[in-house]
C-alpha cells in the first residue's frame, strides 16, 4: 500500500489546483502539463521499464488527432468513435511494424522508429485536402450526451481524472507479472528469455500499448485545442516526449509526472528570451543530461536514501 | 525516356555523394564512441551558412571555404570536450539527447546570429551546363562528386596506410585492447569529432550552390545521413558511401517519376524495409550477445 502514498498525492494536488490557479493562462498550461504527463507514462512504460527507445511517438499522437479532426469533420463521426477508430488504427499500426522493429536493437531501432514517425508525419503534410497540409485544421468540439465540453475547467477536470486513472494503472502495471517481466528484458534479454519469458511479446505488447495511449491523447489534444497541424507529429515533438521522460527519470512514475510538468513549463519561460528559446532549450537539455543523466526523481530518492 | 532517367540519376548522385558524406561522418564518431551524433546534419549547415557568410563579408573563396571547414571542426571538437566525453558510457537514450541538445545550441546560434533567410552560393566554376547524352550537367556537380571521391580515397590511405588511421580503426574494434597498447583513445575522439565535422561541412559547403541553404536545412539532411549510414550498417565506411549514393539515387528517382512531395519520405520507407528483412543494413556484420 505504501506504493500508492504518492497516488495520493497527485489526487490531492489535482484536486486543490484549478482552485489556486490565479486565471485561465494558468490552468491551460496546467491542462497542457496534464495531457502531456499521461503520454509520457505511455512512453515511459516503454523507454524506462521495458528499455526499448521510441524517437517516433509523435506520429502516433497524430494519428489520433487527425482521426478526431478528420473524421468528424469529413465523414460527419461521432468524436468518440472518431477517437477510438484513431487509437484502432494506431494499435494496428503499431502491432504490424512491431515484430519486424523490436528484432532490431540500440540504434537501429532508433533509426526504424525515428523513420515511421518522419513518414506519418509528411503524409498529414502532403495529404492537405484532408488534413489541411502544413496549415492544420480544426477540430470540431467534444460533445457527448448532449454535453459540450467547450470551457477549460471541464477540460480540466476530464484530463485530471485521466491522470489518476493512468498513474494508478501504471503503478499496478509495473507490480504485476507482465511489469515484472519487461524489467527483466531491460536488465538482460538473454537472461529474460531463459526464464521464460516471451520478449518479443512482452516488446510489442508494450510498444502497441504505449502508442495507443499517445493517439488517445492526441484526440484529447486535438479537441482541446479545437486544431491541429502536422507539427504535432513531428520528429522534434518525439524528443520532447522523450526527453521528459528522461529528465524526469527513467522508469519512474513520478518522474514522468515531474518531466512532463517541466518541460512544457520550459518554452513558456523562455518565451521571454526572443529568439534565444532554441540555444537555451539545448544547453538546458544537455546540462540536465551531462549532470543528472538518471533523471530528477531517481537522483533525488537516491540522496534522500542515502541521507537517512 | 532515358534522358529523363539519366537527368534524375544525376540529380540523386550529386545529393547523394552530400550524404554519403554526412554517412561517415556518422561512421567516424560511432566507432570511436558508440554515439550517434544527431548534430551531424548542424554541421553541414554550418559549412554552407560560413562559406556564404565569408564570402559576402569579402573574403576570397579558398580563404572563405578553409574557415568554413574549420569553424565547424573546431565546433565539433567542443561539442566532444564539453558534452560527449564527461558522460563516457552513458545510455543510448542519454547521449542523443545530449547531442540533439547540441545541434539545438547550433541551430539557434546560427538564427540568431544569421537569421533565418535561405542563402545561396555561387557555383565555383560557372553555370554553363553541360550536355551528356541529352541530360544536362552543372559543373558544380562535378565539383561535389570529385570531391567526395577524393576524399573517399584520402580516407582509405588514412585509416589503411598511415599509423594514426591504423590507431582510429584499433580502437574501434576494441577500445580497451588499444588503450593497452598504447593508444591514445582521447586522442581518437577528438580526431573523429573534428574530421566528421569537417566532413559535414565540406558536404555543406559543396552543395550549397545547387540547393541553398538557410539556418535549418540540417534536421533533414542530417537524418537522411543518418539513413544513409545504417543503410550501408553503421560503422562500415564502404556502407556508407554506398548507402548515401543509394539513399540519394532512390530519392531523385521517387521524386521524379512518383511524387516529388514524397521525396522526403523515400528514404526513410527504404530504411524501414531494409530494416525489416536485414537487421543489421546490407555489410553490417552479425552480432550476439552476452548475458
Amino acid at each position: 500500500m505504501r506504493a500508492y502514498k504518492g497516488l495520493y498525492l497527485v489526487i490531492a494536488i489535482l484536486l486543490v489546483l484549478p482552485f489556486v490557479l490565479p486565471n485561465n493562462f494558468y490552468l491551460d498550461l496546467v491542462i497542457r502539463m496534464v495531457i502531456n504527463a499521461v503520454i509520457v507514462l505511455g512512453l515511459n512504460l516503454l523507454i524506462g521499464f521495458a528499455g526499448q527507445i521510441s524517437m517516433g511517438h509523435a506520429g502516433f499522437l497524430g494519428i489520433g488527432a487527425y482521426a478526431s479532426a478528420v473524421l468528424p469533420s469529413h465523414f460527419g463521426w461521432h468524436p468518440l468513435l472518431a477517437m477510438a477508430a484513431g487509437a484502432l488504427a494506431t494499435g494496428l499500426l503499431a502491432a504490424l511494424v512491431a515484430r519486424p522493429i523490436f528484432k532490431l536493437k540500440g540504434h537501429y531501432l532508433a533509426m526504424a522508429t525515428l523513420g515511421l514517425g518522419i513518414i506519418i508525419n509528411i503524409v498529414l503534410r502532403n495529404e492537405a485536402s484532408w488534413t489541411g497540409g502544413p496549415d492544420g485544421m480544426p477540430v470540431p468540439a467534444f460533445a457527448l450526451l448532449g454535453f459540450e465540453l467547450s470551457n477549460d475547467k471541464h477540460w480540466y477536470w476530464v484530463v485530471a481524472a485521466l491522470l489518476a486513472v493512468s498513474v494508478w494503472a501504471s503503478l499496478n502495471l509495473i507490480d504485476s507479472p507482465f511489469g515484472r517481466a519487461l524489467r527483466a528484458l531491460h536488465g538482460s534479454e538473454v537472461a529474460a528469455q531463459v526464464v521464460g519469458v516471451d520478449v518479443v511479446r512482452y516488446k510489442v505488447a508494450i510498444f502497441v500499448l504505449s502508442a495507443v495511449f499517445a493517439s488517445l491523447m492526441g484526440s484529447i489534444t486535438a479537441h482541446y485545442v479545437g486544431f491541429v497541424t502536422p507539427n504535432l507529429a513531428d520528429f522534434f515533438h518525439s524528443i520532447e516526449l522523450i526527453t521528459m521522460v528522461v529528465i524526469g527519470g527513467m522508469a519512474s512514475v513520478y518522474g514522468s509526472l515531474l518531466g512532463a510538468v517541466l518541460l512544457t513549463a520550459l518554452p513558456q519561460a523562455l518565451a521571454t528570451f526572443e529568439g534565444w528559446e532554441t540555444v537555451a532549450f539545448g544547453a538546458i537539455l544537455m546540462l540536465f543530461m551531462i549532470f543528472l543523466p538518471k533523471g530528477l526523481v531517481p537522483t533525488l530518492a537516491a540522496k534522500f536514501r542515502k541521507g537517512g | 525516356m532515358l534522358e529523363q532517367f539519366i537527368q534524375f540519376l544525376f540529380s540523386g548522385i550529386t545529393v547523394g555523394a552530400t550524404y554519403a558524406l554526412a554517412a561517415l561522418g556518422y561512421t567516424l564518431i560511432y566507432n570511436a564512441s558508440n554515439v550517434i551524433n544527431f548534430a551531424q546534419g548542424e554541421f553541414i549547415m554550418l559549412g554552407g551558412m560560413l562559406a556564404v557568410f565569408f564570402t559576402q563579408a569579402g573574403l576570397p573563396l579558398p580563404v572563405a571555404l578553409a574557415l568554413a571547414i574549420m569553424i565547424p571542426a573546431i565546433v565539433g571538437v567542443l561539442v566532444e570536450k564539453l558534452a560527449i566525453e564527461p558522460v563516457k558510457g552513458a545510455e543510448t537514450v542519454t547521449l542523443i539527447i545530449i547531442t540533439i541538445g547540441a545541434s539545438l545550441v547550433i541551430r539557434g546560434l546560427v538564427q540568431v546570429w544569421l537569421g533565418k533567410a535561405t542563402h545561396s552560393l555561387p557555383a565555383f566554376s560557372g553555370d554553363a551546363p553541360l550536355i551528356i547524352l541529352g541530360a544536362t550537367l552543372m559543373p558544380q556537380s562535378l565539383w561535389v562528386l570529385g570531391v567526395t571521391a577524393l576524399v573517399v580515397v584520402a580516407l582509405w590511405y588514412f585509416f589503411n596506410r598511415t599509423l594514426h588511421g591504423k590507431a582510429m580503426l584499433a580502437t574501434s574494434y576494441n577500445r580497451l585492447a588499444a588503450e593497452l597498447v598504447g593508444i591514445n583513445t582521447s586522442w581518437v575522439l577528438f580526431m573523429s569529432f573534428a574530421m566528421s565535422a569537417s566532413l559535414g561541412a565540406l558536404g555543406g559547403i559543396l552543395i550549397t550552390p545547387i540547393t541553398l541553404t538557410s539556418y535549418d536545412v540540417g534536421i533533414m539532411i542530417g537524418l537522411k545521413g543518418f539513413v544513409a549510414a545504417v543503410v550501408g550498417g553503421l560503422g562500415n565506411g564502404l556502407g556508407a558511401v554506398v548507402g548515401g549514393l543509394l539513399v540519394g539515387i532512390l530519392e531523385a528517382m521517387g521524386a521524379g517519376y512518383i511524387s516529388s512531395s514524397y521525396k522526403d519520405a523515400v528514404p526513410f520507407v527504404l530504411i524501414l524495409l531494409i530494416l525489416f528483412f536485414m537487421p543489421r543494413g546490407l555489410f553490417g556484420s552479425k552480432s550476439t550477445d552476452r548475458v
